[in-house]
């Protein structure tokens, strides 16, 4: 059902091609690190939001990408993360920057936890699971026994820290660095892990799981790890949107959210790291327009900025059903008249 | 223990609503391996469309039947128009499908028929003579239609052609295709069809829940969750799966650990029975071929 | 969205960006000659969306006020832009309307965790946020956010009006009380505890509640009537409201029953519940609703009736949100116009804070709109009323919270 090439175009390029590549990378990168410069606060707090999601989706991306293990509430994880970082910032005085490591790993031992009877549920079940997971965490974030730490229905306010060492940033521009870091962390360690031992095992196991275990393949261990890990990158991307949106809420975590983190990494591409950025820029940006086309459908249109974000969701997944990764590898392949159009891969679960 | 009879007949009457989803869900997996997210919504629309029917004064069952029938082309239009489109796609680009499908039904319901609630007419009787307080005539009637869509349903599969082709269908595509089946046309009845389930389910659930946009939501969740607990493979097990799970979610909230969390209890003790037998409490199972 | 022009042209103006705040105008941002641009969030997408009708009852109000002439000469341009309920999305778009579309003040924004969400920011940043559409008491704190004002009667004075109503006529009640698992129910809870201070133990028997998310409240009313209640506070939503209603006269509990005002609206709870069921159920109000025979010739209500026809014909008249939309849009216009010539936010806060005795044509007779620099409440009160199955029948005085 998911397919295995990765970054495949990345490999098969080289020498000139190479060079101009990493010239594009670096001009790429001096823009990332420029743009906080050149924009308004509010853009550089929505690019902030993008970059968390691009942490979320590849830790989603990670699990069900690589892995084969399909999660429908990792809005759960999500909010863990986020009142981690609440509750130890604003109950504890903890700085952000132990908080947020923290965060990750408080969530890599609730999700390594929860991998557990995931192993005992394949496919659908494991969707109703995490999808019962999605809903149950904001109901346990109201309950009464934990509010003196969760601040119950009401939430927790934080406050967003300034930029250290008397650097000459806003505190917008500093988060979006801080997020900004965070990212480059995690989208360099994850390709480096899906390239390893590990993450060769990983793809096994979601290709064909008897086979992996027949090679020698710790399935539970790997299965469960994996499902530890995932929920840390969403843990730390949680953290990082508690610290820059400076609230959390349960119903800031709501089921929505959940399913935003799916459809960004289907939009992105199953099995990409890159996709997982055009996947963030997806769910942060296509809500927002579907609000403004319903504003200029006229009267009373306002109703339907939920039914337009469903249009353009079914139209994209027609025009791109393997996401942008997928569009991206088959128009490269089109543009090289290297090889045939791909087979599209057979459904089942 | 009069509040506990109470309890389990309350639990009871909402079973019988989850079951009738749980069996739009069988109905929908066994023609098509997929659940559809969007059954809830589709149900809720049905739903809409025959409290329309019966404000214009079309008699109860009229609309009822003309419902069914209007769900069941729907259910057949959606699949060929749209679904269709996303055959051999990977299964979570047609997941984001039945998303897509979710929220625009959600809003094109409000925005057609506003967000305040209906109420919608039962077919039975307001009052009986037995049972006063404990369960309404409406409840009742509803557990009795829920057993005999499962009756049709089990009938379905189990004597006629069609179902049997249709089981093939989902099974084994290119083997059902060489033995005759057509199998996009069995994929069509089954939308079909459990569309017109889920209709039935939404007009047994508008009196008790009210109607709105929202209505299924909620219950789109236990029903799903009655499914897999029950057997999905397995109309009994399904509904059974239903009528527990109506139970279980009283009797956790008012005796064991309250309203607060029994949403999260009630999820739990399901993915518990899951983890334990994960194939459902009544189906057969899995064997998976190497 | 990330062209190389735009970011070009970003980057060009970067030094101008970075170096100068808008030096301090007469006017607030958003405020022209001609034009007062104002913005709000509100839910037009997401399981929130019923509430979204406000904010289109609030466009169509302004659009009716611009063609009669505008405030003082200036057109009021409302940006209403969808949240999703989600306190992130809320602050990235008020974000948008403050710094990209530059409103003078934000209006009527939904929600108690929105609301929470962007309290911080507009107050740091000085703009006005003016009549937040939720109950939640902490939206008045004028000392510590005097830019932040509420609009109806906070819910913990209603709480408050129906401890003290059982406390003087049945000092004996067996209180059961359903509450909506969120700050709003639970604000009902706690005033209610509140007030009734050291009897509140022995006075409520029983508290449930439930979520926004499950499919009917009947097994919490199953389980509030199992416990012996003879009072029944419903503190719900209209749905889960009209629910409670009717199974606590299905299973033949009949508690003396006092219903939060969200949910008083005879067609949209009381009539799918059952009107011969509700007969006897106490709330308190403080506005006018529109399916209550009552008002049928009233002529306060007739003109909201006409401005329905007229500016929203798709709207829904059973919808009592689209009276709350029309009342509060109609506060907003008083103020500016209090304002005169001077648009400045700190004037406009001021104007906001100095409603005296504002009579508004869909509240109740004798609930007069009141504000002071001390007094961050515009409604503080309310009356009781008793539905006596056609109609809700006013008794007491006018009471204040």
């Amino acid at each position: 059902m998911l397919n295995l090439e990765l970054a495949s175009s990345a490999e098969a390029t080289s020498g000139a091609g190479f060079n101009a590549r990493r010239a594009a990378m670096v001009v790429l990168g001096l823009i990332v690190v420029g743009l906080p410069f050149g924009l308004s606060g509010f853009r550089v707090f929505q690019l902030s939001q993008v970059i968390i999601y691009a942490i979320a989706l590849l830790g989603l991306n990670l699990l069900t990408g690589f892995n084969g293990q399909i999660s429908l509430g990792h809005g759960a994880f999500f909010a863990i993360g986020g009142y981690s970082m609440a509750i130890l910032s604003a109950k504890f005085g903890v700085s952000y920057w132990f908080a947020i490591p923290v965060a990750g790993f408080l969530c890599f031992g609730a999700g390594f936890l929860f991998g557990f009877p995931a192993l005992r549920l394949g496919g659908l079940y494991l969707a109703l699971a995490t999808f019962a997971l999605a809903l149950a965490v904001p109901q346990l974030l109201k309950f009464k026994p934990f509010d003196p730490w969760t601040g119950g229905v009401q939430g927790l306010l934080l406050s967003k820290p300034a930029a250290p060492l008397g650097l000459p940033l806003t505190r917008d521009q500093w988060l979006y660095f801080l997020c900004l870091l965070g990212a480059a962390l995690l989208f360099w360690f994850s390709s480096n892990l899906v390239k390893s031992r590990i993450g060769r095992a990983m793809i096994a196991i979601r290709d064909h799981p008897i086979a992996a275990e027949t090679m020698g393949v710790d399935l539970a261990l790997v299965k469960t790890t994996t499902f530890g890990l995932s929920a840390a990158y969403v843990g730390v991307a949680g953290a990082l949107s508690g610290l820059t949106v400076g609230f959390v809420n349960p119903d800031s975590f709501g089921l929505f959210l959940s399913l935003s983190i799916v459809v960004g990494i289907v939009v992105g591409g199953l099995g990409s790291i890159w996709g997982m950025v055009v996947g963030a820029l997806f769910i942060e940006f296509v809500p927002n327009y579907a609000d403004q086309i319903s504003d200029v459908l006229g009267e009373g249109a306002k109703a339907l900025p939920w039914a337009i974000y469903g249009v353009l969701l079914i139209l994209i997944m027609y025009a791109a059903p393997e996401g942008a990764a997928g569009a991206g590898r088959s128009l490269a392949r089109h543009g090289r008249r290297f090889l045939p159009r791909r087979e599209s891969p057979s459904r089942g679960t | 223990m009069a509040a506990l009879i109470h309890q389990i007949l309350s639990g009871l009457a909402m079973g019988s609503i989850y079951a009738c989803v749980a069996l739009a869900v069988v109905m929908i997996y066994q023609a098509t391996h997929l659940v559809n997210f969007a059954q809830g919504e589709m149900a809720m629309f049905s739903t809409y469309i025959a409290w329309a029917l019966i404000n214009a004064g079309v008699p109860y069952w009229g609309a009822f039947f003309l419902t069914i029938i209007f769900s069941f082309v729907l259910g057949m239009a959606i699949e060929r128009l749209i679904i269709r489109q996303f055959d051999g796609a990977p299964v979570l680009t047609v997941v984001i499908v039945f998303i897509g499908l979710l929220v625009i039904i959600n809003s094109l319901a409000g925005f057609l028929f506003s967000y305040t609630i209906k109420s919608f007419d039962s077919p039975f009787p307001e009052t009986m003579s037995f049972g006063r307080g404990y369960i309404s005539p409406h409840e009742l009637g509803s557990i009795g239609v829920v057993l005999v869509v499962l009756a049709l349903v089990y009938a379905f599969f189990r004597f006629t052609p069609l179902g049997l082709a249709m089981r093939a269908a989902a099974q084994n595509p290119v083997s059902a295709r060489l033995v005759g089946i057509r199998v996009h046309r069995m994929l069509a009845i089954g939308w079909g069809l459990a569309a017109a389930i889920g209709a039935v389910a939404g007009m047994m659930a508008a009196p008790i829940v009210y109607l709105d946009p929202n209505m299924m939501l909620g219950i789109l969740l236990y029903g799903f969750a009655a499914a897999l607990l029950g057997g999905i493979d397995n109309p009994w097990g399904a509904a059974l799966g239903g009528f527990i799970v109506g139970v279980l979610e009283n009797v956790a909230g008012a005796y064991l650990v309250g309203e607060e969390i029994k949403l999260t209890v009630a999820l739990a003790i399901i993915i518990g029975v899951l983890v334990a037998k994960p194939s459902g409490l009544f189906s057969r199972a899995i064997v998976t071929r190497v | 969205m990330w062209s190389r022009r735009t970011f070009l042209k970003a980057s060009a103006a970067t030094a101008a960006a970075l170096a100068s705040r808008p030096a301090f105008a007469a006017n607030a941002p958003g405020v022209t000659d001609t034009e007062i641009k104002i913005g709000q969030t509100m839910p037009y997408s997401g399981p929130a969306s019923a509430y979204g009708t406000i904010g289109r009852s609030e466009a169509a109000y302004f659009k009716m006020i611009n063609e009669q002439g505008g405030v003082n000469g200036r057109k009021i341009n409302l940006i209403s832009l969808d949240d999703g309920y989600s306190p992130p999305k809320t602050v990235e778009q008020t974000r948008k309307l403050v710094e990209q579309e530059q409103v003078a003040f934000i209006f009527n924004s939904l929600g108690t965790p929105p609301n929470t969400a962007i309290r911080d920011y507009l107050n740091d940043n000085k703009v006005p946020q003016l009549f937040v559409a939720t109950g939640a008491s902490k939206f008045g704190d004028y000392k510590r956010y005097p830019w932040t004002m509420g609009w109806q009667p906070n819910y913990r004075t209603e709480g408050a009006v129906f401890a003290k109503h059982i406390l003087s006529s049945k000092p004996n009640a067996k209180i059961g009380i359903l509450y909506q698992n969120d700050d709003f129910g639970k604000d009902y809870l706690d005033s209610v505890k509140e007030t009734l201070g050291d009897k509140a133990a022995s006075m409520i028997v029983k508290e449930v509640s439930y979520e926004v998310s499950e499919p009917t409240v009947d097994s919490q009313v199953i389980t509030l009537q199992g416990s012996g209640a003879d009072t029944f506070i419903i503190a719900a939503t209209p749905k889960f409201a009209a629910q409670a209603l009717r199974k606590a006269y299905d299973t033949g509990w009949k508690p003396l029953e006092y219903l939060t005002d969200v949910s008083l609206s005879i067609g949209a709870v009381l009539k799918p519940a059952g009107l011969e069921k509700c007969v006897g159920t106490l709330t308190a109000n403080y506005g006018k609703d529109s399916t209550d025979p009552k008002w049928k010739d009233d002529p306060g209500m007739n003109a909201w009736r006409e401005f329905m026809a007229k500016y929203m014909p798709s709207g829904d008249v059973t919808d009592n949100f689209n009276v709350y939309g029309y009342g509060v849009a109609a506060t907003l216009v008083q103020v500016l116009k209090q304002c005169g010539a001077d648009l400045s936010r700190e004037r406009i806060m001021k104007e906001a804070a100095n409603l005296k005795d504002l009579e508004l044509p869909t509240l109740l007779p004798g609930i007069k709109i009141n504000t002071s620099p001390t007094n961050y409440y515009p409604i503080r009160q309310m009356q009781l009323e008793r539905f006596n199955g056609t109609t809700w029948e006013l008794f007491g005085e006018v009471l204040s919270g």
